[in-house]
């Protein structure tokens, strides 16, 4: 019954959003106020429906209601609980629920927070949602509804993928998701903009908060997915340049762009139609990864089943989307009048080198998730694509976007002065040329490693001058130099704090790259081993019961000139339904380096040959590994203090005509 | 650097991935000398597992990866440099098994795209900035300022 209701609320969300896209839609035309509402109180019940779907799917899994075909297929009743209630999303269909979900919700958020938006514009924004919501409440109950019924009922459930029987399902997901379809609103701005044919600093102001948010969620989703799969896969990586890996950062690079040519639009009243066509393609780009995760295109374990038809709808969607919006933007966008004049060099020709940068990594990375489908396509053969290929086209593309963003923000604009930037940068530039002195001398490693140290401390140096310079740090008495460092405004604060993070990822990303430590190796109990400067002994293996799975669990023990460090204890888990084994990693961290330790099958000694007996063991050293998710945090925290800016709350008063060219006129 | 491990631990996880990355290196199967064994790590990273999804050799589980990795070895251990060994597997297997396509007429796109994006990009940025930022016009001279006051005089069309 409970399964029903769910399904039903489905539907009513479809039909509201179905009035969602229309009546607001001509309310603004027409300027009638009471059509114009009603869009609001539709995302307000469009959401509450999609709730009561979500919970009612949730609670199938909860009790474990193996009518359900859903549960039965992704869980099973000796599930620990927390896995139940993450398992309604770690399938196809579940996931999708989420997603209208957060979609609604975000609706749902402009409706009610969006009070001083102007009215035309707002009817506009939830009507182009409601388009959204229509679609993909109609592709779920076409091709994916979770609320189908089995008879007879089975007794138990095939059980959840035992890798995703892990905290990191209840987080990643959701986070990425936020990130996905809160790109959703820019988008639907971007759309309404279109509409209206007026793009100014107002509109600038109003998407830049969604966009930030949407933004600070994907750069947390795609952290903590990463992380998870650090520290899940026992392979001490991080990124593998996988094409659904991809498909998460194609939208958060364009997102990046696009929360940056904001700021122009906003600033300066430039780069308009250009901020217009990114919010367009940074939300196609999501939709795109959506696309591609679950029509069976891409062979990639992240992959759904495959199912040709759910892809084929996708697919429709996505051209849908793409031409439509991008027809609208080809036909309403010469219309937009453009603004400021800008010299080259200058704040805002920095954020359009930025942009021209990131949206060239973009279009590489798409590229190179695509190409091997093309070619197949085209029967050209078949390539792939993988790590090699990303590491000579995107690095060279990041790092002179790294050495503009120490320069970039210490430009003023329309007009700037880069001898005069340049000489202040200059104990940043002094900084950065011992630092990469003294990488060359201490360095083993590949030589990249001393271009990445060197890119990492420049940015860090440069990030930092720059919120001297606006503190006039050391030139006056440092009580005035604390007092204006209370007084910037968050967005400023925001820009600097994120920079630096990315200076902390680039640090750690180079570091564990060019510089970790592997031993692979057969370990008997009480065998030693050196790993950059410490010893692990293996003591003892023994077996070990969970709540669906057996262990066999390592206990090792690691060392530093005779002291214990600590006592590794990795497992290797065997799951019975569905019949699977994972490895858990044991990560000793002391936030400078990882030691990180595998322990894989037993190993028997080979008839004739002798060998040795013992377990296969891998073990890492990866220096300042913590630091790229310890920096991706820190990103997030710039996103969070750069959202609470007064001038980008959505509740904010309307707008002050106060100029904005106050030196307080920060970025990011 | 990063390795094209299959990152499975992403929500969706397909159920025939069952053969999850226990241990690929089998420390029984490592070659004698290091400097050999240290290019053969090198290469298994540049190698496909074939019947995986985008998982290099070096990360991958499978039977047919460990047959790989045996061969790789082998090859070494005939003397071959790393470039042999690719092309004896690129006869072998075609353009598939390299994760770094290599360069050739069907990839001249792929290759060449982001930088001709980029200077594209560029180029048109500054073709624009040139058109916007026309530079101050100079003082007009006498000649000019009889001829503008000849042209306002013809004029009858107000100007907004």
């Amino acid at each position: 019954m409970i399964a029903e209701t769910g399904h039903f609320a489905l539907i009513l969300a479809a039909l509201i959003a179905a009035f969602q896209c229309v009546l607001p839609l001509a309310g603004a035309a027409r300027g009638d106020q009471r059509l114009m509402d009603s869009g609001r109180t539709a995302a307000v019940a469009q959401f509450l429906f999609i709730t009561v779907a979500f919970f009612s799917l949730m609670h199938a899994y909860v009790v474990s209601d193996f009518s359900v075909a859903n549960v039965v297929q992704n869980s099973h009743s000796a599930k620990p609980m927390l896995y139940k209630i993450a398992g309604v999303w770690g399938n196809h269909e579940g996931s999708m629920v989420l997603w209208v979900l957060i979609l609604a919700l975000f609706g749902a958020a402009i409706a009610v927070f969006g009070r001083n938006l102007p009215h035309e514009l707002r009817a506009r924004v939830l009507a182009v949602q409601g388009m959204i919501g229509l679609a993909f409440l109609l592709f779920i109950l076409a091709t994916s509804n979770p609320f189908l019924r089995v008879d007879p009922a089975p007794m138990d459930g095939r059980g959840l993928n035992p890798i995703l029987q892990d905290p990191g399902l209840a987080f990643h997901p959701p986070f990425l998701y936020l990130g996905y379809v809160g790109f959703s609103v820019a988008f639907a701005f971007a759309v309404a903009a279109l509409i209206e044919g007026r793009v100014d600093a107002a509109w600038a102001r109003w998407v830049r908060p969604w966009t930030l948010a949407a933004w600070c969620a994907l750069t947390l989703g795609i952290a903590l997915g990463s992380w998870w799969a650090y520290y899940e896969l026992g392979w001490g990586g991080f990124w593998f340049w996988d094409p659904v890996e991809n498909a998460s950062f194609m939208p958060w690079l364009a997102g990046t762009a696009l929360l940056h040519s904001a700021i122009v639009v906003e600033k300066r009243d430039a780069l308009k139609s250009w901020t217009i066509l990114l919010a367009i393609l940074t939300f196609i780009l999501a939709m795109m990864g959506t696309f591609l995760v679950r029509s069976g295109v891409l062979t990639s374990v992240h992959t759904f089943a495959t199912d040709p038809g759910r892809g084929l709808f996708i697919l429709a969607l996505l051209l849908i989307a793409a031409v439509g919006s991008l027809g609208l933007y080809a036909w309403r966008a010469p219309g937009l009048r453009t603004g400021g004049v800008f010299a080259p060099i200058s704040r805002e020709g920095g954020l359009v080198l930025n942009n021209l940068l990131l949206a060239t990594a973009t279009a590489t990375v798409l590229l190179g998730t695509l190409y091997p489908l093309l070619l197949e396509a085209l029967d050209a053969g078949k390539v792939s694509v993988g790590a090699p290929y990303y590491n000579l086209t995107f690095v060279p593309i990041m790092a002179p976007l790294i050495v503009a963003m120490g320069i970039g923000p210490m430009l003023a604009w329309k007009r700037g002065d880069l001898p005069g930037v340049l000489a202040r940068l200059r104990i940043a530039a002094i900084v950065t040329g011992i630092v990469i002195c003294g990488a060359i001398l201490l360095n083993d490693g590949p030589l990249m490693a001393v271009l990445g140290v060197g890119l990492a401390c420049w940015l860090f140096m440069g990030a930092l001058s720059e919120l001297a310079e606006r503190i006039r740090l050391f030139r006056i008495p440092l009580r005035e130099s604390l007092r204006r460092l209370a007084h910037l405004p968050p967005a400023a604060i925001g820009m600097t704090v994120a920079h630096v993070s990315m200076a902390v990822i680039v640090l750690g990303i180079t570091a564990s790259a060019a510089w970790q430590s592997e031993r692979v190796l057969v370990m008997a109990p009480g065998d030693g081993v050196d790993l950059a400067g410490y010893r692990v002994t293996l003591d003892r293996v023994e077996k070990v019961p969970g709540p669906n799975y057996t262990a066999e669990r390592a206990a090792m023990s690691v060392t530093r000139k005779g002291n214990v460090v600590t006592v590794l204890r990795p497992e290797k888990r065997a799951f019975v339904t569905p019949p699977q084994t994972t490895t858990e990693a044991a990560i000793h961290t002391t936030w400078l380096a990882d030691i990180y330790a595998v322990i894989g099958d037993p190993v028997a000694p080979k008839a004739g040959e002798g060998g040795k007996a013992g377990w296969t063991v891998r073990l890492y050293h990866n220096p300042l590994v913590p630091w790229i998710w310890i920096g991706a945090v820190i990103m997030v925290v710039g996103g969070l203090i750069s959202l609470a800016d007064r001038r980008h709350r959505v509740g904010a008063p309307a707008r002050k005509t106060r100029s904005a060219e106050t030196p307080a006129a920060g970025a990011a | 650097m990063m390795r094209a491990l299959l990152f499975a631990a992403s929500l969706f996880a397909a159920f025939n991935a069952a053969q999850m990355p226990a241990f690929a290196i089998g420390s029984n199967e490592a070659l004698a000398d290091p400097a050999q064994e240290a290019r053969a790590r090198e290469l298994f990273r540049q190698l496909r597992c074939l019947v995986c999804q985008n998982q290099s050799i070096d990360d991958s589980d499978a039977d047919l990866a460990r047959d790989l990795r045996v061969l790789v070895r082998e090859r070494i251990k005939a003397g071959d440099s790393n470039e042999q060994v690719l092309r004896f597997l690129t006869q072998r297997y075609g353009d598939f098994v390299l994760l770094k396509p290599p360069l050739k007429s069907s990839t001249v796109a792929l290759w060449a795209a982001p930088f001709a994006l980029l200077v594209v990009g560029g180029g048109v940025i500054a073709l624009r900035a040139r058109r916007r930022a026309r530079p101050a016009p100079a003082a007009l001279d006498d000649a000019e300022r009889a001829r503008l006051a000849r042209l306002l005089a013809d004029d009858e069309r107000p100007r907004t």
